[in-house]
C-alpha cells in the first residue's frame, strides 16, 4: 500500500509591536512576571479591549506580502475555552470574517519549486504562561504558577491548505514563511522566545484516494528539526496504526523531543465547543483602500519581486534567486556586491555569498550584517577572478585572508603580499608546459595512448610547478597545443 | 427539541460549573421552559435580514476606533495593586492547582 | 415596618440645582450634607439600599469638595450626596456586583462614570444594592438581601437598579447612577415613584461597568425628576477612549459633555416660544401593542391620564404599531444571556473573586468557585447563554435572535420616520410586586419586561417618569415610559420636564412614620 502524508499548518507569529493588541502594556520580552500586565490583561471585572493599530498595519503588509485579499471589513469574535492562562476564559480572535484571506507563498524544497495556498491569516491575542516549577497552593497542594506577561500579545495566526506531502515540504514551507515575516519587520522571529510557533495538522490516505484521512493536530511546535521529526513520527504512527487494523483519532497531540515522539494531549472529540461568536466590545474593522496604500508604499521591495527582478534582470537561477531573498540583508548585501561588478556577472557574486560568504557567517555564527567582507570588497575579489588576476582557487584563500583581517581586508593588498598573481604571460607557461612534458614521458605516452586521465595528470603538473597560480584555462589550451603539435612531429 | 440530562452536563462542563445530580434536574426543567420561550424565534421569517450585532448599526455606520501603537510602563508597583485580590499569589505569579498538559 | 429616617439635610432641596446654589452661597456644607446622609443611610439599613458605606472616604471627598467651595472653584456637582450601583468599580469601595463571587473585591480604578462624577465634585455616599450581575427585576437577586421599596418595604423596588432607585426614592441620596440592559433604570424608577433615563447605547462609557450583556448595557442616572437627571447624565456622557463601543460622535456633533444640556435647553427655548402650548406639534406615538392583556388597569388608566396631560400640553399622540414588540422578550433572553455567559467566564477563582475552599484540580476548582460564588439566576442565564451559543444551535437562536433584533430597531426606525416624535406608554405591566412572590417560575419576571426590552435592543433612549399610583393593595408608584430617537436625551429629557412643571407626581414622597 502506498500512502500519502498530508500536511497543513497553522502558524503563530507573534506581532512586532511594541504594546499588546487591546491594551497598552508593553510587549517586551523578558520581564519580571506580571509586570507588563494590566487591568485589561489580567480581565479585571469593568475592562474593555481597544485596538492597537499596529497590529493591524503589519496584518496588511503581510496580506500583501503573500498576494491576499484584504477584507474591508473583518470581525473579532470570542473563542470560548477555560484555561488558567487566558485571563477572560476567552479569546479575542477571528474567525468568519478574518483580516487576511487566501494568498500563497512559493518555494524550493531542494531544487524542486512549490507553492502552497495560504487559507487565510487573522490576527488573535496570545495567552500568558504557566509555569510548572514546584509551586504550593493555600492547601498544599502542588500549584503552577501564572504569569500574564505574554497575554495579549498580538499575533498573526497565518493557515495553509493541506497542501504539503512531506515533513520536508512542510519544514520548507515553514522556513521560508519565518524568513518572509522577518524579512517585513513584522516579527523578529526569534522561536526560543515564542515569536514564530506551528501547529501541524497531519493525516494520511493512500495514495490516489480523493478523500482525506482523520487527522491529528500537533501543537506548538517552535523549531523546524521539531517540526520535522515530529511529523514524520505522526505519519508514521498514523500508517502503522491504519496498517494494523485501527483508526486514527481525531485528536491533539504535542510532541516530546526528549522521547521523539507524539503524544496525545486531548480528545478533540471531547474538547470544547469554542461557541464563537462576535464580539460585542468591538466593532467591526474596516480597512479602507487608502490605508491598504499607504501601508504598501512604506513597505520595502517584497522578496517575490526582487526574486522576479534578480531571475530577470540579473539572470540568476530560479533556485538561487530564491535562496538570497530568504533574507533581507542577504538580498542586499548581494544586490551591492553584483552593483560593482561588470554586467552579466551578478551569477558569481550570488556563487560567492551563498557559498564562501555563507560557510564563513556559519562557522563564526555571525549575521551578514557582522561580515567583516563587505559587499564592495567581496565584488574587488570577484574582479580579480574575472580579471584573470587569480584563479577561483586562489581566490578562496585571499577571501579567507580578508575575513580575518590581513592588510586592512583589501583583496589587492593580500594578493600583492603574498605573490598571488596569477601567472598569465604565455611564454612563462609555455615554458613550464614545455618543462613537465620533458620531465614525465610515460604519462605523455598514456596521454597518446588514449587515456583522458593522463592529461588531467599532465594539468596538475603544471599547475604544481606554477604552485597554483597559473591561469588554468591558459594551462590547458597551452598543453593541449603543444601534445596536439608534438603528435604531428 | 428538548434538553436532555447529557445535554445539561455538557453545558455545564463548558460553562464550568459543577452541578449536583439534584441541581442539575431542576436545571434540565428550566432550561426546558426556558427553551420553550425562546423557541418562538425560530417560527420568525427573517429571510434577507441581517444579524444585528451592535445596536447602533441600524442608524449609522459602525466601525471599530483603533489606538495609536504606544506602550505603558507597567512595573511592579502596578502588579502590586492589581494583584490585591488574587486569591493565591506567590514570587509575582498567580498560583493555580498543578495544570497537567 | 420600617420607619423612614428623619430626613437628611439635602432633602430640604428640592432640585439639585438649589442645593448647588445653596452650597456655594455657603448655606449648607458638603462636610454637614455629607454627615447627616451617612447618618440618614445608616437609620434606613433595613431598607439594604447600601452593600457598602465607607464613612471615612465619604467624609473625605466632603472635605475636599468644600475646600474647593471655599476657593470659589470646584464643578457642577461639587458637595452633591450620590451614590453607585455596586457594578460600577471603585477605588477604596468594595465592588460586588451584588454576588459572593466579588464579596470582598476591591477594585484598582474607577470607572469612567465613577471618575467622571467625581470630578464633577459629587461625594458619593457608597455602593447600591442591585440584582447579582445586574439579573433580575426585583432586586431579589441580590446575595446580600433584597433591597426594600421606600413606598411598601414587603414590596419590591424593581430591579435590577433597585437600591438606586429606592435610596432616591427615600430620600438618602439626591441621585444616583444605574445600569439598564433590559430595563434596569427605567423599571425601578418607575416602581419606586422616582425618574430614571437610560441613554442612547455608546454616549456613556461602559468602561469599569462588569459587563453583563456588552452591546445592551447603558449607565444611566436616577433622581427626583429630569433637571436632576440631566445634572448627572451630562457629564456621564462623553465619548471614552477606553471603551470602543464609544461613539465620538452623535449624528455628527461630538459625544462630549454638554450636549445633552444644549439639547435640553434648545428643545425648552421652542417650548416656551411656543407659550401656552408649549408642546404644540409634539406626536406622541402610542404603540397598540404596549396595551395589551397583561397590563393592569391601574397602569393603563394612569398612562392615559399622562397622555391627557401631554395633550392639554398641546401634543398630539398618534397611533402606531411595533409589531415585533412580543419578539423583544426571546430575543432578548437569548442575546443578553448569550452575552453574559461570556462575560461572566472570567469569574474562575484564579486571578481575584470567590475561590473555592477544597478543589482537586483547575478544572474542579474553579467549577467549584463559580457554583458556590453564583446565584441561581446568574447560573441559570449562564446555561441558557452556552447553550444557545453551541455549535449547531449558533445559527438557529443567537443568529436568529439578532435578526429579530434589527427587525425589532426597524419598527422604531418606521414610527419615528413617518409617525412620531417620542414615543409613551407604560414601563411594567403591574406595580411592584411583594418580595418573595412568584420565585418558582424563573420566566415569570422575564414577561415582565415586555415593554422595555425593545429599546434596549435597538440602543434607543428612554426614561421613566412618575404618572400615579395604584394597585390592588396599598398604592404604589406607576412610572411613563418616554422613548426617543437616537441621540435625543436631551429633547427626551425637556419634554419630560415639561410634564413635571404642571404635574406633582414626582414630589411625592413616601409616608414618614
Amino acid at each position: 500500500m502506498e500512502w500519502e502524508i498530508v500536511i497543513g499548518l497553522e502558524t503563530h507569529t507573534q506581532l512586532s509591536t511594541e504594546s499588546k493588541i487591546f491594551s497598552d502594556s508593553s510587549t517586551r520580552f523578558g520581564a519580571p512576571p506580571n509586570t507588563q500586565a494590566n487591568e485589561i490583561d489580567m480581565a479585571l471585572p469593568g475592562s474593555l479591549p481597544v485596538l492597537n493599530r499596529g497590529a493591524v498595519e503589519r496584518a496588511i503588509q503581510f496580506g500583501l506580502a503573500v498576494g491576499a485579499r484584504i477584507a474591508p471589513r473583518s470581525v473579532f469574535a470570542r473563542k470560548n475555552y477555560f484555561y488558567p492562562d487566558l485571563p477572560k476564559n476567552y479569546q479575542i480572535s477571528q474567525f468568519e470574517i478574518p483580516v487576511v484571506q487566501g494568498g500563497s507563498l512559493r518555494f524550493f524544497v531542494g531544487d524542486q519549486e512549490k507553492t502552497v495556498n495560504l487559507t487565510r491569516a487573522h490576527l488573535e491575542e496570545d495567552a500568558g504562561k504557566s509555569l510548572h516549577e514546584n509551586f504550593t497552593g493555600p492547601h498544599g497542594e502542588s500549584s503552577t504558577g501564572i504569569d500574564l506577561n505574554r497575554a495579549g500579545t498580538p499575533l498573526l495566526e497565518i493557515v495553509s491548505e493541506p497542501e504539503m506531502r512531506s515533513a520536508a515540504e512542510a519544514v520548507a514551507y515553514a522556513r521560508t514563511l519565518h524568513a518572509l515575516v522577518v524579512w517585513l519587520g513584522i516579527c523578529d522571529g526569534n522561536m526560543q522566545e515564542g515569536s514564530f510557533r506551528c501547529d501541524a495538522n497531519v493525516s494520511v490516505r493512500p495514495k490516489g484516494q480523493a478523500q482525506f484521512g482523520t487527522r491529528c493536530e500537533i501543537k506548538n511546535l517552535n523549531s523546524f528539526r521539531f517540526l520535522e521529526r515530529a511529523i514524520q513520527y505522526e505519519a508514521r504512527r498514523q500508517i502503522e496504526l491504519i496498517e494494523d487494523g485501527g483508526a486514527v483519532r481525531q485528536e491533539t497531540r504535542l510532541y516530546d523531543a526528549d522521547r521523539d515522539e507524539t503524544r496525545s494531549m486531548r480528545s478533540k472529540e471531547d474538547s470544547d465547543d469554542y461557541r464563537y461568536f462576535p464580539d460585542p466590545d468591538l466593532p467591526p474593522l474596516a480597512v479602507t483602500a487608502d490605508w491598504i496604500e499607504r501601508v504598501k508604499a512604506g513597505m520595502p521591495e517584497l522578496p517575490a519581486a526582487k526574486r522576479q527582478r534578480f531571475e530577470a534582470e540579473l539572470g540568476l537561477s530560479a533556485y538561487d534567486a530564491a535562496q538570497l531573498t530568504m533574507d533581507r540583508a542577504y538580498a542586499d548585501y548581494f544586490e551591492q556586491a553584483a552593483a560593482q561588478l561588470p554586467q552579466g556577472q551578478a551569477k558569481l557574486a550570488a556563487n560567492w555569498v551563498l557559498g564562501e560568504l555563507s560557510a564563513a557567517l556559519n562557522r563564526d555564527e555571525a549575521r551578514i550584517e557582522q561580515s567583516p567582507v563587505q559587499p564592495a570588497a567581496l565584488a574587488a575579489l570577484i574582479s580579480r577572478i574575472i580579471d584573470g588576476t587569480i584563479s577561483n582557487k586562489i581566490a578562496r584563500d585571499v577571501f579567507a585572508a580578508m575575513w580575518a583581517g590581513e592588510h586592512g581586508g583589501s583583496a589587492d593588498a593580500i594578493i600583492e603580499a603574498r605573490g598571488l598573481k596569477q601567472i598569465s604571460d604565455s611564454g612563462a607557461i609555455e615554458a613550464m608546459v614545455d618543462k613537465v612534458l620533458a620531465d614525465h614521458p610515460a604519462i605523455v605516452e598514456e596521454y597518446r595512448a588514449g587515456k583522458q586521465k593522463a592529461f588531467n595528470s599532465l594539468v596538475g603538473q603544471v599547475m604544481k610547478a606554477a604552485r597554483g597560480k597559473a591561469n588554468p584555462q591558459q594551462v590547458n589550451d597551452l598543453l593541449k597545443a603543444r601534445l596536439d603539435a608534438q603528435g604531428l612531429s | 427539541m428538548a434538553i436532555t440530562d447529557q445535554d445539561v452536563a455538557r453545558i455545564a462542563r463548558l460553562a464550568r460549573i459543577a452541578l449536583p445530580p439534584q441541581d442539575s434536574a431542576r436545571a434540565q426543567e428550566e432550561l426546558n421552559g426556558i427553551l420553550g420561550l425562546i423557541e418562538q424565534l425560530q417560527a420568525v421569517d427573517t429571510q434577507g435580514v441581517e444579524p444585528m450585532a451592535h445596536p447602533l448599526s441600524a442608524h449609522q455606520d459602525i466601525s471599530l476606533r483603533l489606538r495609536d501603537d504606544a506602550p505603558a510602563p507597567g512595573g511592579i508597583p502596578q502588579r502590586e495593586a492589581l494583584m490585591a485580590n488574587a486569591p493565591a499569589q506567590s514570587g509575582g505569579l498567580f498560583l493555580v492547582p498543578t495544570v497537567i498538559e | 415596618m420600617t420607619a423612614l429616617p428623619d430626613m437628611p439635610l439635602h432633602t430640604e432641596f428640592d432640585s439639585i440645582d438649589a442645593l448647588r446654589t445653596a452650597l456655594r452661597g455657603g448655606k449648607a456644607s458638603a462636610l454637614e450634607l455629607a454627615q447627616s446622609a451617612l447618618q440618614a443611610a445608616q437609620a434606613a439599613s433595613s431598607l439594604n439600599a447600601f452593600l457598602h458605606i465607607d464613612p471615612e472616604l465619604t467624609l473625605a471627598q466632603a472635605r475636599a469638595a468644600d475646600e474647593q467651595l471655599a476657593k470659589g472653584q470646584g464643578g457642577s456637582l461639587t458637595g452633591i450626596p450620590i451614590a453607585h450601583k455596586d457594578v460600577f468599580v471603585t477605588r477604596g469601595w468594595r465592588t460586588t456586583a451584588a454576588s459572593k463571587m466579588l464579596a470582598d473585591y476591591v477594585s484598582p480604578f474607577d470607572a469612567t462614570v465613577v471618575d467622571r462624577l467625581r470630578q464633577a465634585g459629587a461625594v458619593s455616599l457608597g455602593k447600591l444594592n442591585c440584582d447579582e450581575f445586574a439579573m433580575g427585576s426585583g432586586n431579589e437577586n441580590s446575595a446580600f438581601g433584597p433591597a426594600r421599596n421606600p413606598w411598601d418595604p414587603d414590596a419590591v423596588p424593581g430591579g435590577s437598579s433597585g437600591g438606586s432607585a429606592a435610596a432616591v426614592a427615600a430620600g438618602l441620596v439626591m441621585a444616583a447612577t444605574g445600569t439598564d440592559t433590559g430595563g434596569s433604570v427605567r423599571q425601578p424608577a418607575a416602581l419606586c415613584g422616582v425618574s430614571g433615563i437610560k441613554p442612547t447605547y455608546g454616549t456613556v462609557s461602559r468602561f469599569g461597568m462588569v459587563a453583563f450583556g456588552s452591546s445592551l448595557d447603558q449607565a444611566g442616572p436616577i433622581a427626583r425628576h429630569a433637571r436632576d437627571l440631566l445634572e448627572l447624565l451630562d457629564p456621564m456622557a462623553g465619548f471614552d477612549e477606553r471603551d470602543a463601543t464609544s461613539l465620538q460622535d452623535c449624528d455628527g456633533v461630538p459625544n462630549a459633555p454638554g450636549r445633552v444640556r444644549r439639547d435640553f435647553d434648545e428643545a425648552l427655548r421652542l417650548q416656551d416660544d411656543a407659550g401656552g402650548k408649549p408642546l404644540q406639534g409634539l406626536r406622541i406615538g402610542v404603540p397598540e401593542e404596549f396595551f395589551n392583556e397583561s397590563l393592569s388597569p391601574h397602569i393603563a388608566q394612569a398612562v392615559e391620564a399622562a397622555l391627557q396631560t401631554y395633550e392639554s400640553l398641546g401634543a398630539r399622540r398618534v397611533r402606531i404599531s411595533l409589531p415585533c414588540t412580543r419578539l423583544s422578550i426571546p430575543a432578548y433572553y437569548v442575546i443578553a444571556p448569550a452575552e453574559a455567559s461570556s462575560n461572566l467566564s472570567r469569574y474562575d477563582g484564579v486571578r481575584y473573586g470567590h475561590r473555592a475552599q477544597s478543589y482537586g484540580d483547575i478544572a474542579d476548582m474553579t467549577s467549584r468557585s463559580r457554583a458556590e460564588g453564583f446565584g441561581p439566576e446568574v447560573l441559570r442565564r449562564i446555561l441558557v447563554g452556552t447553550y444557545v451559543l453551541c455549535h449547531g444551535y449558533y445559527d438557529a437562536y443567537y443568529l436568529q435572535a439578532q435578526r429579530v433584533r434589527r427587525m425589532i430597531a426597524d419598527d422604531f426606525r418606521r414610527a419615528f420616520a413617518e409617525h412620531c416624535d417620542v414615543i409613551m406608554g407604560p414601563v411594567t405591566p403591574t406595580v411592584a410586586k411583594r418580595i418573595g412572590e412568584n420565585r418558582e417560575d424563573p420566566t415569570a419576571d422575564w414577561l415582565a419586561d415586555i415593554y422595555t426590552l425593545g429599546v434596549s435592543l435597538a440602543g434607543l433612549p428612554a426614561m421613566s417618569i412618575p404618572c400615579g399610583f395604584g394597585g390592588a393593595g396599598k398604592p404604589l408608584p406607576i412610572g411613563l415610559q418616554l422613548i426617543g430617537n437616537y441621540f435625543g436625551e436631551g429633547r427626551l429629557l425637556a419634554v419630560a420636564d415639561r410634564f413635571q412643571q404642571v404635574t406633582d407626581w414626582h414630589q411625592r414622597k413616601p409616608e414618614q412614620q
